[in-house]
């Protein structure tokens, strides 16, 4: 045996649960695609129609394209997070799953924070062919303030991943997760701009947007593409939402 | 021998139903003991305290000188529990899921060897959901063992196996008490607890009926022996009834069946023979465990259901 490597075994069975899951979620190829792949299909569509790519005054100087971009980001967080994750889990309640886990010395925290390690690498494994795409297909300048684009990105992917998590502590069923966040998953979007960007909503809904996760997240990814820092209160709504859902979700969270 | 679990009147009710009064029994170390009892009397309740899911309301209960409640991060790392109703993953395979739990644990078992043992080395690549209900059966009990416990609680162990899978588990149960693992067996079969079980408890509405051998349930029965002949000529109830030995006569179509103490088998063929009666398709049936359950609870048992 080598003695290079850490063994396999000795990896923490958080990190092992994590690679599990993710093996799970890829192995589920139809969705798989459809989740990773519907807001790149998106970015290719809204890329080919001149109409979003020109500069446009109202923006800056920059394209509705470009304006997009981090609201197909909070589009495909919110997929993953409030449809994927609550009804995964909520279905390994159904099935006993997390029963079996709880014979185990698993323990709640590192089954829940197992959850939150696999989803957070698959927004990551988004986020980053997103950029990509832009980059390469559209030529799309890349964010320019990194620091700040990264912190707002785990902020927001750690704020959503808790509201999924709350989601699937709730629900009594696999189907009710799926129906409450499918439920939740319009009106968050509406106000991550999906339908019209939030600059140009009337100013009650833009203030609106700014507290809700998707809102905060899009307004900060933004704000940090565009240079700057993003603004402290979208930080901190993203950062409160993070921890009040999921230590709810901790709190209310059933092994039956 | 110290206990190691020890059960004091446990009480347990979920909102206005009672589903364990008051149970109390112990089980020794190395013993393969069997919890049998009817439909809603409180068997898996019982077995959910003792694995630390549910908090008992009153009474104590100690495992390996554990409180399952309190400490119940501890006790999962000795006791291995097998949950009716329990799947994985229909995407995980074999392989991974023994790996993965093998990996929660200090001092875990050689999964690889545990596949082998359990039969399942073939399906090492085979998606759970991909498994026939015996190969899954059959990997949650290795999960149960995957953490070399020193207690394992199999609960409803071979339901919805055929007869030859449920041969086979219990012949494995037996090499796995032979490690030195304490048992405890949640079942209503009777062949089952019969063929396994050093001592069985018979709960019946929440509380313990008896505990015993599964012989010593079947030997404390008033009827020792059942007779069951035909005879070539019809017979007088008389004969028989007026003997000591016997308890009760009754008529099966053409089969009379007799039911009396030890020495019934004796009494009633001397008397056969001394009225010149001949009795064809002789046989004598022992108290089973099963006749025990019946005359302990009231109650006719059910094969097909679980509780």
């Amino acid at each position: 045996m080598s003695a290079t490597a850490v063994p396999a075994a000795r990896r923490p069975a958080i990190v092992r649960l994590a690679l599990t899951e993710l093996r799970l979620f890829a192995r589920e190829r139809a969705r798989f695609v459809a989740r990773l792949g519907l807001p790149i299909v998106l970015l290719v569509i809204f890329g080919s129609i001149p109409f979003y790519t020109q500069a446009r005054r109202s923006l800056h100087g920059h394209s509705l394209f470009q304006a997009y971009v981090p609201i197909l980001i909070a589009y495909s967080l919110a997929i993953i997070s409030l449809t994927a994750l609550p009804m995964v889990l909520a279905d390994y309640r159904d099935k006993g799953v997390l029963r079996r886990l709880q014979t185990t010395p698993a323990g709640a925290s590192r089954v829940i924070g197992a959850q939150l390690l696999a989803y957070l690498a698959v927004v990551a494994v988004t986020v980053v062919l997103i950029l990509a795409v832009a980059r390469i297909g559209y030529g799309m300048f890349l964010p320019r303030q990194v620091a700040g684009f990264i912190v707002a990105a785990l902020l927001a992917a750690g704020a959503l991943i808790c509201v999924g998590l709350l989601i699937a502590a709730v629900s009594p069923t696999a189907q009710a997760a799926q129906a409450i966040g499918t439920v939740l998953f319009f009106p968050l979007m509406f106000f991550a701009g999906l339908f019209f960007p939030i600059p140009v909503m009337p100013s009650f809904l833009r203030h609106l947007s700014h507290a809700t996760p998707l809102g905060a997240a899009v307004q900060a990814l933004q704000d940090a593409w565009l240079g700057h820092w993003p603004h402290p209160l979208q930080l901190l709504t993203l950062a409160a939402y993070l921890v009040a859902c999921g230590l709810a979700a901790a709190r209310l969270f059933r092994w039956k | 021998m110290t206990a190691v679990i020890d059960v004091q009147h446990l009480h347990k009710a979920y909102k206005d139903t009672v589903a364990v009064d008051d149970i109390s029994f112990s089980v020794a170390a190395g013993e393969i003991f069997g919890i049998l009892g009817p439909n809603g009397a409180g068997k898996t309740t019982t077995v959910e305290c003792i694995e630390g899911l549910r908090a008992p309301d009153r009474g104590t209960i100690t495992v390996l000188g554990l409180d399952p409640w309190r400490e119940r991060a501890e006790l999962t790392q000795r006791l291995g529990a097998q949950l009716q109703d329990s799947r994985l993953p229909d995407r995980l395979r074999v392989g991974e899921a023994l790996e993965l739990y093998s990996s929660f644990y200090r001092t875990p078992a050689d999964w690889r060897e545990l596949m082998e043992l359990l039969g399942l080395a073939d399906k090492q690549r085979t998606m759970f959901g991909q498994l026939s209900g015996g190969q899954q059966q059959r990997l949650s009990i290795a999960l149960a063992l995957v953490g070399s416990p020193r207690v394992a609680v199999l609960d409803e162990l071979t339901t919805g196996l055929d007869p030859q899978a449920r041969r086979d588990t219990w012949e494995l149960i037996e090499g796995v008490r032979a490690r030195g693992v304490t048992i405890v067996l949640v079942t209503h079969f009777m062949e089952e607890a019969e063929r396994l079980c050093d001592r069985v408890a018979l709960i019946d509405a929440g509380r313990v009926v008896a505990v015993d051998t599964p012989a010593g349930l079947a030997e404390g029965l008033q009827a020792g022996q059942r007779i069951q002949f035909r005879t070539s000529v019809p017979l007088d109830d008389a004969l028989l009834t007026s003997l000591p030995e016997v308890t009760s006569v009754i008529h099966r179509g053409d089969v009379v069946v007799v039911t009396g103490n030890d020495n019934a088998l004796n009494a009633v063929t001397s008397a056969l023979a001394r009225n010149q009666i001949v009795a064809r398709q002789l046989r004598v049936e022992q108290a089973s465990l099963e006749d025990a359950f019946v005359a302990l609870t009231g109650r006719h048992h059910d094969n097909d259901d679980r509780s």
